[in-house]
């Protein structure tokens, strides 16, 4: 292979463009596709990071042609576009945008997608490059793979590639993950399978590393010595909404913490990957993730909840069992608390606790490194009534940054500390508008780029954190003990409080 | 906007502080001070771009005009925390003998160990990097499209004074063109024989395209002019045939590769906030800008000799 005298290490103003190719997209009426997806495509564009003649091929079960599945594309990025909206880059992209109707069981349906994707070959130039965007409940994974199979999509070779792109949730326990791994690699190799977690994709999510491994404050207080625990959430504050479907059977733990908070909680925790490539990263995960250990006693160190019906921001809401298409009987949690120990020198003894729900307070996610509190203080004890643990808090969302808590002294003669916050704005030090995850994560797709994207060992192992948690919420469940309700538009059940009162230590307002 | 007429660096200063504390003490988060030196005519709009440029990079913003050096010495400043905008700024004006010495008055202005930027929104020194206020600035930015007249020899002028932490807007321009041809490349590997840029009469950016595709292919490259807008077309042939992007309106270019369908590509002209925006992203030297402006330098060294001469 020749060298490009035109690329240089050194020049960093260029981007990286993705070579020739397409996108197939299954699931075109969903949510994701509309408001995350194709947005983003459009924004990737605008940005100039597409390649010349980037087609677009929407898969789905409408009686449409091509310029009613672009009316929807232009419509979805009208709405919800992050960059403005520009007639020339409009026009360009939208010239590659083609339409299959059908079923997924129908093989007429797939000979036609392999022909409008041999004739983007020809006439928009892609060169055989496509991955599949599966939109689409991972119910419809194994067909559509295995359709993708049989008509002959699926072949990559040195000229060309195929990449299939799949979503959350990575099965609902160990063994449909399994099973799921197994449908995608009988016919994807594993560099071509990307999982999206839009949450690695995240500047903030992205900066935690920057943060620990770029500096040289922090990573000496990062352990055990200092730290005294850990406290990991993500808050919501609505409610399921129209996804009852979706969300009844899987519920708060298996929708977040398997997949969103473990992840963080292995970029909080892990050692100093040898360098930054995909495989370095997912060593140091796994085996943070591996060296993970639940407590003995489920009862004490877990909790759910579901939220009863209330109000929650000046808002009248209806209770989880209320919702529609929700059985009254059910034991679904919308709100999930695990404690977890981490066995290794640098956390033994530090606990780290996962939180996540629906209806809470306000919508947030954050980490939060709380420190043990200095071991003498030379002051009496009225002075630091008002000091509790100096904190470190990674804000994820909204308002990304980071915030530090510490004791100062109150103005006036008196000695009288009290804790206050230290802030950096994300938003305020760099672009007020950073790409979405989306963005960065399907330009990775394109450029099959790898570090970003949880590998399947990396699944199975949250699998195995939190199969016990979840066998142990089931066995409840037929003993009668179901998931306790809790106020909406506040901080969670009592249970959850319970849980860490135990330990001497209550949850932080985030 | 607080007016403060016939002043001193430090109540500017102290204006800042006072601003910020109005305010409540929002979290700032500025990371670096941006000095706009521009003349009485260009100074609002220049200010405008720098303040738009400041929302993805948070600056303190301190506008420059220099008046006219004759006679007593006199600070004029509008100082202001921007409404919606990402940091604090300041348009200062200085006539009379203080206008020598612009410095004086910037120097105290600068956030604590931050870098300073400062940009030149139209004529820029011969020297930025000897120029008293370029002197105090890790990264000083001309524009040689912008500069009055002759853009031509200002680019030249502009390479031939090539210091670390110097740049031109009419580099920046080039970025998306650059990153499209190395695209090109990438799919099509082959020896590069030679090149053509077609561009509009003295246009600096296409004097930079020829310069890079020399220094970086070391073949010859033709330079053809066009009625433009900007840069019209780039052409590199290579054995299995010509690698050509085309863009005659200034939006939409095409790219068409041996072998392949013609592509098309969005290609607009960008807006000056968005080239600063591009430019404040790094503010470590740009090797391959430096290599490029000695490479253009060299196809100079007639003409720059004869001024160089004239000036002594």
């Amino acid at each position: 292979m020749l060298e490009n005298p035109l690329r240089d290490p050194r020049d960093r103003r260029l981007p990286r463009i993705a070579g020739p190719c397409g996108m197939v997209l299954f699931g075109v009426t969903g949510d994701l596709s509309r408001k995350k997806v194709m947005p983003a495509i459009y924004d990737l564009a605008n940005r100039g990071l597409l390649p010349p003649g980037f087609s677009l091929v929407g898969f789905a079960r409408r009686d449409w042609a091509d310029q009613d599945f672009a009316q929807v594309v232009h419509d979805s990025v009208k709405q919800y576009a992050r960059t403005e909206f520009r007639e020339e880059v409009w026009e360009q992209l939208s010239e590659g945008f083609r339409f299959v109707p059908g079923d997924f069981d129908s093989d007429d349906s797939f000979d036609h997608l392999r022909r409008v994707i041999e004739e983007l070959d020809e006439i928009r130039g892609t060169g055989g490059n496509h991955a599949f965007y599966l939109a689409i409940p991972p119910a419809a994974f194994g067909k559509v793979v295995s359709q993708l199979q049989r008509h002959a999509l699926t072949e990559s070779s040195p000229d060309r590639w195929r990449r299939v792109v799949v979503e959350k949730p990575f099965g609902h326990d160990l063994r449909s993950a399994q099973e799921l791994n197994g449908i995608l690699h009988s016919v994807f190799p594993d560099g071509s399978i990307f999982r999206i977690d839009h949450y690695l994709g995240k500047e903030t999510v992205q900066n935690i590393m920057a943060m620990r491994f770029a500096n040289a404050m922090f990573e000496p207080v990062w352990n055990a010595n200092y730290v005294d625990h850990v406290q990991i959430t993500m808050a919501e504050d609505v409610g399921i909404g129209g996804r009852a479907g979706y969300y009844d059977g899987i519920g708060a733990a298996r929708d977040v913490i398997q997949n969103h908070l473990l992840q963080l909680m292995a970029l909080v925790a892990m050692e100093e990957p040898v360098s930054f490539d995909a495989s370095a990263l997912r060593v140091e995960k796994q085996k943070l993730l591996s060296s993970i250990r639940l407590p003995e006693d489920l009862a004490v160190t877990t909790a759910r909840g579901q939220y009863a019906a209330g109000w929650a921001g000046g808002e009248k809401v209806v209770g989880f069992l209320d919702e529609d298409g929700i059985a009254r009987d059910s034991t679904t949690e919308t709100y999930a608390a695990v404690t977890l120990h981490v066995d290794n020198r640098r956390w033994a003894g530090v606990p780290f606790y996962l939180r996540t729900g629906k209806r809470l307070g306000r919508r947030v996610t954050e980490v939060a490194v709380v420190f043990k509190r200095a071991p003498h203080l030379p002051f009496t004890q009225s002075a630091t009534a008002e000091l509790t643990q100096n904190a470190l808090v990674i804000r994820i969302q909204p308002d990304e940054g980071l915030t530090m808590r510490f004791g100062s002294k109150v103005p006036g003669t008196q000695m009288e500390i009290r804790d206050v916050n230290m802030d950096f704005a994300y938003g305020g030090s760099f672009t007020e508008s950073s790409p979405e995850a989306y963005e960065r994560l399907i330009l990775d797709v394109l450029l099959g780029d790898p570090p970003l994207f949880p590998r399947h060992e990396e699944v199975e192992l949250s699998w195995q954190i939190l199969d016990p948690v979840l066998d142990f919420w089931a066995a409840q469940d037929t003993k009668g003990v179901g998931p306790e309700a809790y106020a909406s538009g506040y901080w969670g059940p009592s249970s959850a409080d319970a849980m860490l009162e135990r330990d001497g230590r209550v949850w932080r307002r985030p | 906007m607080i007016e403060l007429a016939d002043t001193r660096a430090a109540a500017i200063a102290a204006e800042f502080i006072r601003a910020r504390l109005r305010a409540g003490s929002p979290a700032m988060g500025m990371v670096m001070t941006l000095i706009v030196v521009a003349d009485e005519d260009g100074a609002v709009a220049a200010m405008e771009s720098a303040q738009t440029a400041a929302q993805e990079h948070p600056a303190r913003v301190l506008g420059v005009v220099i008046g006219p050096k004759r006679g007593a010495g006199r600070v004029d400043a509008e100082v202001g925390i921007g409404a919606g905008r990402g940091g604090e700024t300041a348009l200062i004006r200085l006539t009379g003998e203080v206008a020598q010495y612009p410095d004086s008055v910037v120097l105290p202005l600068l956030l604590p160990d931050s870098p300073v930027v400062v940009w030149w929104p139209s004529a820029a020194p011969a020297d930025p990097a000897e120029d008293p206020i370029g002197r105090l600035a890790q990264r000083r930015i001309t524009d040689a499209a912008s500069a009055p007249r002759a853009r031509s020899r200002a680019m030249a002028t502009a390479c031939t004074t090539y210091a670390k932490g110097n740049t031109d807007l009419a580099w920046t321009r080039l970025t998306p063109w650059r990153a499209l041809l190395a695209a090109a490349l990438d799919q099509h590997p082959g020896t590069v024989q030679s090149a053509s840029v077609e561009a509009e009469r003295g246009n600096p950016s296409a004097d930079l395209l020829v310069a890079w595709l020399r220094d970086r292919l070391d073949v010859a490259v033709d330079h053809r002019v066009s009625d433009g807008p900007g840069i019209t077309e780039a052409v590199l042939t290579t054995p299995g045939g010509d690698l050509r992007l085309s863009r005659p309106d200034g939006r939409l270019a095409t790219l068409s590769t041996p072998g392949r369908p013609d592509r098309p590509i969005a290609l607009k002209r960008r807006t000056v906030p968005e080239l600063l925006n591009e430019e404040l992203r790094r503010l470590d030297e740009d090797e391959i800008y430096a290599a490029t402006a000695r490479a253009l330098a060299k196809q100079q060294t007639p003409t720059t000799r004869t001024t160089k001469r004239k000036r002594t």
